[in-house]
């Protein structure tokens, strides 16, 4: 990309322009996931301009997009080709962006095999805060020419700086799938997990939620049909299986939506992102587990303090979702020495401070 | 830093001098036999394996425990002494080079596995346990380690980190940062810090991004948590002989575009062939312009299937002859010859270079026919590997440091390559790291702008510049100069360079 496209002119002027006069910008895509981290603050700074498909070449299993794509674009040109995303971004509606799925950094239901969005960025171009247009990583697989800033950027949440465009990893989809679902309580469902999760059984996602676990399987046909049969379980019909995963990974499941009147009565959903061998988390409310056990989204009324030290307890950290209060912050603090980092790299970046301040910690 | 510190070559009794402030300073933290400064001592620690570029420590120490690291640091950050952490020395970018004012800080001492988590599937480990160590304790779970660099054997988890290393099997397994959940060291100034966590991801900014690959140049590690992975249950590989270098490069983007991911896609060129051929006696084809090694692996229900499908592409691609890996036996053989392929260039020649640009797969055969032509121009030979399925390409530039110009031509054609290869849309190192050897190189990827972001990043990790000064970023001024130096010799013009 270069400096002399419209669209791209454009953004560097408001740059330029917040940095002369210190004024904070919110770095819009979609704005589907304005939900998520702090409140958005600032002049918006549209990145919807920049978009389309710039390069793709489905035998280089690489693609590069602009940051204002729409998610659905890219992922119905790769389907056209037999390939996709393998870690199932999450979308939560139409108009979702290309930039804010790795400004996000989220990713859906295969995530604890299929790896996430940041193992597939490849390269980003990025728009920093002196208004320069740098290009990190590149379009190959294997790169290690100097610090690995492209995947820094992934769920940064703009505080870095604005995505231009992003080289992705992409896969061939699988050639079979097949889902399974038992009726266990959460004790066997996690055990059952950790055991199939350390052997060879094409496992690709799992689910409980309710007394019912759901395990997803997907590869080569032999070795799917192979893996039935280890597993036993009944079998979910495949329409009805799309279905199911799609609402998890959207998070359009009941489970995910809260309406005005739970986050009236304090209820919050929490993501608590935990080794996928802790054995319970105990906290008021409902819960439901991905990624064999090592995500476990809650809605409790539970104090932030509580629901922080439950995930600290297990290994992990525990982020808040949605909720009607966030005022001590959506994202669990880190130690003082990586506080000072995340400054430093900050003032590395956006010396001026005006990228989405406050959407990953207050501090920055 | 002192910047008088940066001064080039100052007299002997001064260094003397400070060698002496140092040790004594390290002798009250560190116990007698920890640290080595006596030059008969330091020799082994002069270079990694890049074994062109030599600099004497000023002293190397050998710590055993984290707080004497941290206590090593401390003194180090005080005295604003250089510090390059090392491990088994593998490196072949020269990343382990030490620096005339500066400790070697060897961690070779680290070398327990802490824990094997089997319900988790991960593994604790000190930084200095050797990379095959770790699948080998894994082994009787079921789960190994996936990412092999061909130095496995030797190399340690903690040089994986700073190198982000590879492997024959990336391609379908990922490098060390898809593979490592949690590093544990310490900051420049001893302080204690923990990147990533045993969950899948942590709280902030995703800093184990940049730790992993940093070479050294950020943090000092000591700690690793690794991810293990089932091992699959059998392995078959097929070697493929090609008549012309294009089909063999055509023919791997058609096992790519039939959606086969391969566990391993490899490629080597006649005169390697030839090369290791000599050397293993791998059976491999010496009549073919270049073969294809294809693995795949799983259940063997998943292998069989998967096999048909590699033969019927390979075959409808040109491949002039097809072997499949009856056993394991024959399947070692076959990968024997592609792993010795650095040891078999070294029988055939007194000295050699590894160069390790990626390129997008595309251009490999464009790429080949440059380096055929480059030898000529340099009158030097040289042999290829290719990680086909990353792109990675491993060209061994051979010649004989003996005589007085061919190191000078080695370089001048190490980098031309780098540069063909950035011109085609990839990029200077693919898992070697760019250490001291290829600095220059990086002028030619990356803008002035580019280069000072990343020393920024370095100054929020390291604001004094003592970890492993003036390697992997090049400064401006160093660009300067080097294009300065292209222009007056004529040799490699690049102006408006096509950047990716």
């Amino acid at each position: 990309m270069d400096g002399q496209d419209p669209a791209l002119a454009r953004l560097i002027d408001q740059v330029d322009h917040a940095r002369n006069y210190r004024a904070p910008v919110d770095i819009r895509g979609g704005g589907t996931k304005a939900f998520y981290g702090g409140p958005p603050k600032g002049e918006p700074l549209d990145v919807t301009g920049l978009s389309g498909i710039s390069s793709y070449e489905p035998t280089e299993l690489v693609v590069t997009a602009r940051a204002g794509t729409l998610l659905s674009d890219l992922e119905a040109a790769l389907e056209e080709h037999g390939q996709c995303l393998p870690f199932e971004p999450p979308r939560f509606s139409p108009g979702g962006t290309v930039g804010g799925m790795v400004a996000a950094g989220l990713s859906g239901p295969a995530r604890a095999n299929a790896g996430s969005v940041r193992d597939h960025v490849l390269g980003v171009t990025l728009l920093n805060g002196r208004g320069e247009v740098l290009t990190f990583g590149g379009q190959v697989a294997k790169n290690v020419a100097g610090y690995d800033v492209s995947r820094l950027i992934v769920g940064s949440l703009g505080i870095l700086g604005v995505i231009c465009e992003v080289s992705l990893k992409v896969l061939p989809i699988t050639r079979a799938t097949a889902t399974l679902f038992f009726d266990w309580d959460e004790t066997r469902a996690l055990e059952q997990l950790n055991i199939w999760a350390s052997q060879p059984l094409s496992m690709n996602a799992s689910a409980w939620h309710d007394g019912r676990l759901h395990v997803r399987l997907a590869g080569a046909e032999a070795a799917v049909s192979a893996a039935c049969g280890k597993l036993g379980g009944a079998a979910v019909a495949p329409d009805a299986a799309k279905t199911w995963w799609s609402g998890v990974r959207d998070q359009t499941e009941d489970f995910f939506s809260l309406s005005e009147a739970n986050l009236a009565r304090r209820e919050c959903l929490w993501r608590l992102s935990v080794p996928n061998s802790t054995v319970s988390v105990k906290l008021p409310g409902r819960q439901f587990v991905e990624w064999h056990g090592a995500q476990r989204w809650w809605r409790t009324t539970a104090e932030t303090r509580e629901v922080r030290a439950a995930a600290a307890q297990a290994g992990g950290h525990a982020t808040l979702i949605r909720g009607a209060d966030k005022s001590s912050g959506a994202f669990m603090p880190v130690s003082d020495v990586l506080m000072r980092i995340h400054q430093g790299l900050k003032q590395a970046f956006d010396p001026a401070c005006v990228f989405n301040p406050g959407r990953l910690y207050a501090e920055l | 830093m002192n910047t008088s510190l940066r001064a080039a070559a100052p007299s002997q009794p001064l260094r003397e001098e400070r060698q002496a402030q140092v040790v004594a300073a390290l002798n009250e933290v560190l116990p007698r036999g920890a640290i080595l400064f006596r030059h008969e001592d330091t020799v082994p620690y002069e270079c990694d394996a890049l074994t062109a570029y030599r600099t004497s420590p000023m002293a190397v120490v050998l710590p055993e425990t984290d707080a004497q690291v941290a206590a090593v640091l401390k003194v180090c950050h005080r005295m604003g002494v250089p510090i390059i952490a090392r491990g088994a020395g593998t490196g072949l970018s020269g990343g382990a080079k030490p620096h005339h004012w500066g400790v070697i800080l060897s961690l070779a001492k680290f070398n327990k596995i802490l824990k094997i988590d089997v319900a988790a599937c991960t593994a604790v480990v000190q930084c200095g346990v050797r990379n095959v160590v770790i699948s080998e304790t894994a082994a009787p779970y079921g789960l190994y380690y996936a990412p092999d660099p061909s130095s496995q054997i030797a190399c340690t988890i903690g040089g994986n980190v700073a190198e982000n290393s590879g492997g024959v099997h990336c391609l379908k397994y990922g490098l060390t940062l898809h593979n490592v959940l949690r590093v544990r060291g310490f900051m420049v100034d001893g302080e204690p810090v923990e990147f990533g966590s045993e969950a899948l991801d942590a709280a902030g900014l995703d800093l184990i991004s940049v730790i992993v690959g940093s070479e050294g140049m950020l943090a000092v590690t000591t700690e690793v948590t690794v991810k293990l992975i089932p091992k699959p249950q059998l392995a078959r590989c097929i070697m493929a002989s090609f008549d012309d270098i294009e089909s063999a490069g055509a023919a791997v983007a058609r096992v790519i575009a039939r959606g086969i991911i391969p566990a391993g896609l490899e490629l080597m060129d006649k005169a390697m062939i030839a090369a290791v051929e000599a050397f293993v006696h791998a059976d491999y084809d010496l009549d073919a312009a270049a073969i294809l090694l294809c693995e795949s692996d799983g259940s063997p229900e998943e292998v069989a299937e998967e096999i048909v499908r590699m033969e019927q592409v390979l075959g409808a691609a040109g491949a002039s002859r097809i072997e499949v890996s009856r056993d394991e036996a024959q399947r070692l053989k076959f990968w024997s010859g592609r792993k010795n392929a650095f040891p078999a260039s070294g029988g055939i020649s007194p000295d050699y270079m590894c160069m390790d640009s990626t390129i997008p797969r595309k251009r490999l055969a464009e790429m080949l026919r440059a380096i055929q032509q480059m030898q000529s121009k340099y009158g030097l030979r040289c042999v290829n590997v290719f990680h086909a399925g990353d792109g990675n390409l491993h060209p061994l530039i051979l010649f004989d440091a003996e005589e007085p110009d061919q190191m000078r031509r080695c370089e001048l054609f190490g980098a031309d390559i780098l540069e063909t290869s950035v011109r085609l849309g990839g990029t200077v190192t693919g898992e070697h790291g760019v250490g001291v050897e290829k600095l220059n190189s990086m002028c030619v990827q990356f803008s002035p702008a580019e280069r000072a972001q990343f020393l920024a990043v370095k100054r929020a990790f390291d604001p004094l510049e003592l970890l492993n000064p003036g390697k992997v970023i090049p400064t401006l001024h160093r660009c300067a100069e080097y294009g300065k130096m292209h222009v007056h010799r004529g040799m490699m013009p690049f102006p408006g360079l096509p950047r990716f």
